[in-house]
């Protein structure tokens, strides 16, 4: 006698899909506000600004994204895109292309050493990521004398500001990114070692996975995206900024990853989601503004709304 | 008769329009020990919730002393003196023994600081009530796991517990821990405190409890003194079978003739030495053989076993599978890094004893969980093929009758019976050639046991050499071709055919004791 008690189980999905339509919800509320009630917004100059500001934070949470998906964090991200900024100049004389290939192995270097620290030498992500925070800024200082340098090549400042069909390059990056992200993690082995790795590390390794050559990949992941940030951010300014650029961006990186439904225990991931929760972050910032309220009010609002992000997460996990 | 401590009057709980309990009735006495029996999802854990404010009945009512009671939560009905003791053991292992016996309730001294002097002193008492050796100031995560659980019952009754509720408190206890559990419980009855005691173990209904209560399917199927009912009555209750039926199939699912094991040689571990838990321990298994290790906790079952999986470094030994084990009598072992990947690739399957920390992956789907280990099996180029997934899940699904709405479910929703049989599909679909099973049904309800225990016979009769650890000997004993008694660490006895009973393996392990000096 088999006795299929398949009982129905739909009670977790409603409260869960609300929570992962809220950060589009939160969109949606901004931006028919700002429709309604802020000049100007609406124009495509506007629109663009929009996007092309918050390419960085996007592409470095889609490499935060995937490290928090392994219940890691990656806080040397801000640092590793200003080590990439200090190097463009450097070796801009050989020609833009091989000065951006330096930059981006820089950012590789970075990521396979905290993956390295965490994967092999066991140390624990926070930690190991901070000390890249800070050794990876300083170095950044050190090779650009700690000044900022100008930058007039015609390709850089192309890659930074030209646009194809009215949509900014740095804009098509992102998209790229996200898809290839969003595939890997969806359609193939690795995307599901990550998540088993989040969800169970010790029931990863006993199912013979190579957890950390899995965990090294992600670091370099996130490493190398920061480094595209942070050539992306330098190609905008047309300046290499390495004191401030990427500065405190991990936080809004991380921001984004847990607005956008990414729980920070690791096992979860969504890609599209990070992609929103760095939207969001951004029209609070172009709504704060353009309202004439300071910058100091924009970062308290997205304080209160990580707060806020974190504790539906709580909620749905007690459950 | 005495008023009951705890009256629960035909209560209902549905979640999300499923009844999890349907007009349940139980009444528990003071002085009594009272066994509440029943399958995974038969409702112990919901009614237990109920009782403590955990949850809230939708019909019925919860009498505490002959007052109608609706508890905010476990704090509250702990304050009102109803004390649980839950199957893992929550307490905080980095404190002490004292300061997790007073936590939260710890003597002060005058300058409202903690006293430790007072709080070691009176946890030394609290222990010598119930006869447990523990240094109280040592940290709690350094004793054994059936030392950390006697603190938690100290714990609990130390709070003037009027009703105190077991949650399958012998589940990670050795015998003689259980011996002690048991003569604590003895003591609780003669100062008139109720015990409500879930268990698995039929042999503990009979031992510790006077009455007992079946539930099945959120219904109570028997409630009656434990002496006016037999083993075979109450097995036959759980499973809603008939008394016949369970009699010709016997109490585990083992068909009871074995042959003789004839098939060549799969697996030879020679000699894992990992100090000081394992010392030269040689293990050889057949193909179609089931070799039992039997042992008391903490005798080196489940080293050996991760020890020939990889999962736990080695000081020395070796381990060869397949043909490499056959030609290699005096062979030298080659000198390779051994680890669950390789053990995998070279066809050994380990299902861990601990399910929840080392074997689901709560977040992931049934699919994903099944399939994660034949993953480069699957991909071309790094890409996953549905086809071929789908194709692999939907055969052991069937084969092993995993219950789920859809191989979409995540895994952390089942029972813990559809949770092994998930992991047993994760390794069965790597084909291997030797499956280690470590405690294979702990903590699974009786249907799903008996079902892996009829699987494991009929892996072996296709071939498939298993290495099964257990702590029930009843287990071992009806598994087993051959049985490994373990004891500190090294092989104290071997038992084939007939020599496997109950009695050798007790009297192996007692052996193995007095050659101590």
């Amino acid at each position: 006698m088999t006795l299929q008690a398949v009982r129905p189980r739909d009670t977790t999905k409603l409260p869960q899909r609300i929570q992962a339509a809220g950060v589009y919800i939160a969109i949606a509320a901004l931006l028919v506000f700002n429709l309604a009630f802020t000049p100007h917004f609406a124009t495509v100059t506007n629109l663009r600004l929009q996007l092309v500001q918050v390419v960085p934070v996007a592409i470095v949470a889609v490499g935060m994204a995937l490290v928090i998906a392994t219940e890691g964090i990656d806080l040397s991200v801000g640092s590793t895109m200003a080590l990439a900024a200090a190097l463009i100049p450097l070796y801009i004389g050989y020609g833009v292309w091989p000065a951006i290939v330096v930059a981006l192995a820089a950012g590789l270097a970075m990521g396979l050493a905290s993956g390295w620290l965490v994967a092999f030498a066991g140390m624990q992500p926070i930690i190991a990521t901070l000390g890249l925070l800070v050794a990876g800024r300083g170095l950044a200082l050190v090779l650009a004398d700690g000044r900022l340098v100008e930058l007039f090549d015609p390709t850089l400042g192309a890659l930074g500001n030209s646009a194809v069909l009215g949509v900014p390059v740095s804009v098509l990056i992102v998209i790229g990114v996200a898809v290839v992200a969003g595939v890997a993690m969806r359609r193939t082995a690795f995307g599901r070692r990550v998540l088993a790795i989040g969800g169970n590390r010790s029931a990863a390794t006993l199912a013979g996975l190579p957890v950390k050559r899995t965990l090294v990949t992600v670091y370099a992941v996130s490493g190398l995206l920061a480094a595209v940030a942070g050539v992306l951010s330098t190609a905008r300014q047309g300046a290499s900024d390495p004191s401030f650029v990427g500065l405190l961006i991990e936080l809004s990186a991380i921001t984004a990853v847990v607005v956008g439904g990414t729980p920070l225990s690791g096992g979860r991931v969504r890609i599209v989601g990070t992609l929103m929760g760095a939207l969001l972050m951004q029209l609070i910032t172009a709504t704060i503004i353009q309202h004439n309220l300071p910058d100091s009010t924009a970062r308290m609002v997205q304080a209160a709304i990580i707060v806020a992000a974190v504790y539906v997460q709580r909620g749905r996990s007690a459950a | 008769m005495t008023t009951a401590a705890v009256r629960v009057r035909a209560v209902s709980k549905r979640f999300a329009g499923v009844r999890a309990l349907d007009g349940v009735s139980l009444d528990l006495y003071p002085g009594e020990a009272h066994a509440l029996v029943g399958e995974n999802g038969a409702g112990k854990s919901t009614l237990i919730k109920l009782i403590t404010g955990v949850h809230h009945p939708d019909e019925g009512q919860v009498c505490y002393l002959d007052e109608p009671v609706l508890f905010a939560g476990p704090r509250e009905a702990q304050a009102a003196g109803i004390s649980t003791i839950y199957q893992e053991v929550n307490l905080v292992p980095m404190r002490s023994v004292a300061g997790n016996l007073f936590l939260g309730r710890e003597p002060t001294n005058r300058l409202g600081l903690i006293s430790f002097r007072r709080m070691n002193r009176q946890a030394r008492e609290v222990l010598r009530r119930y006869g447990i050796t523990a240094d109280v100031r040592r940290p709690l995560g350094e004793l054994g796991l059936g030392v950390q659980q006697m603190i938690a019952v100290a714990r609990a009754l130390s709070t003037d517990a009027r009703v105190v509720i077991m949650d399958e408190p012998t589940s990670s206890l050795e015998p003689r821990e259980v011996d002690r559990l048991v003569e604590v419980i003895e003591l609780l009855r003669r100062q008139r405190i109720a015990v409500l005691y879930v268990t698995h173990k039929l042999d503990e209904v009979f031992r510790v409890c006077q009455r007992v209560t079946v539930l099945r399917d959120g219904r109570v199927v028997h409630s009656g003194p434990v002496a006016e009912t037999t083993r075979l009555r109450l097995v036959a209750t759980m499973l809603g079978r008939d008394v016949a039926d369970v009699r010709e199939h016997g109490a585990t699912s083992f068909s009871e003739q074995h042959q003789a094991a004839a098939g060549e040689l799969v697996l030879r571990a020679e000699a894992l030495t990992r100090r000081p838990l394992l010392d030269g321990v040689s293990v050889d298994v057949h193909a179609g053989e089931v070799v039992g290790l039997a042992g008391l906790l903490g005798s080196g079952r489940t080293e050996t076993a991760k020890a020939v999986f990889g999962a736990d470094p080695v000081d020395s030994g070796s381990v060869r599978v397949g043909a490499e084990a056959r030609a290699s009598a005096g062979a030298k072992p080659a000198r390779r890094r051994w680890s669950p990947a390789a053990a995998i690739r070279r066809g050994i399957g380990m299902v861990p004893e601990d399910r929840g920390s080392e074997g689901v992956i709560g977040e992931l789907s049934v699919r994903d969980n099944i399939v994660l280990a034949a993953l480069p099996r699957l991909t071309r180029a790094g890409f996953l093929s549905d086809r071929r997934q789908d194709a692999l899940v939907d055969t052991f699904v069937k084969r092993l009758r995993i219950k789920a709405s859809s191989p979409d479910q995540k895994v952390r929703e089942l029972s813990g019976g559809n949770q092994q049989k998930v992991l047993l599909a994760r390794m069965l679909c790597l084909y291997p050639k030797v499956l280690i099973l470590d405690e294979p049904t702990r903590g699974i309800d009786v249907g799903a046991k008996a079902e892996i225990q009829a699987l494991i016979d009929e892996l072996a009769a296709q071939g498939l050499g298993v290495l099964l650890i257990s702590s029930e000997l009843e287990e071992v004993v009806e598994g087993s071709d051959r049985v490994l008694v373990l004891r500190d660490g090294a092989v104290v006895g071997t038992l084939r055919g007939t020599e496997i009973s109950e009695d050798r393996i007790m009297q192996a392990i007692a052996a193995g004791g007095e050659e101590r000096p």
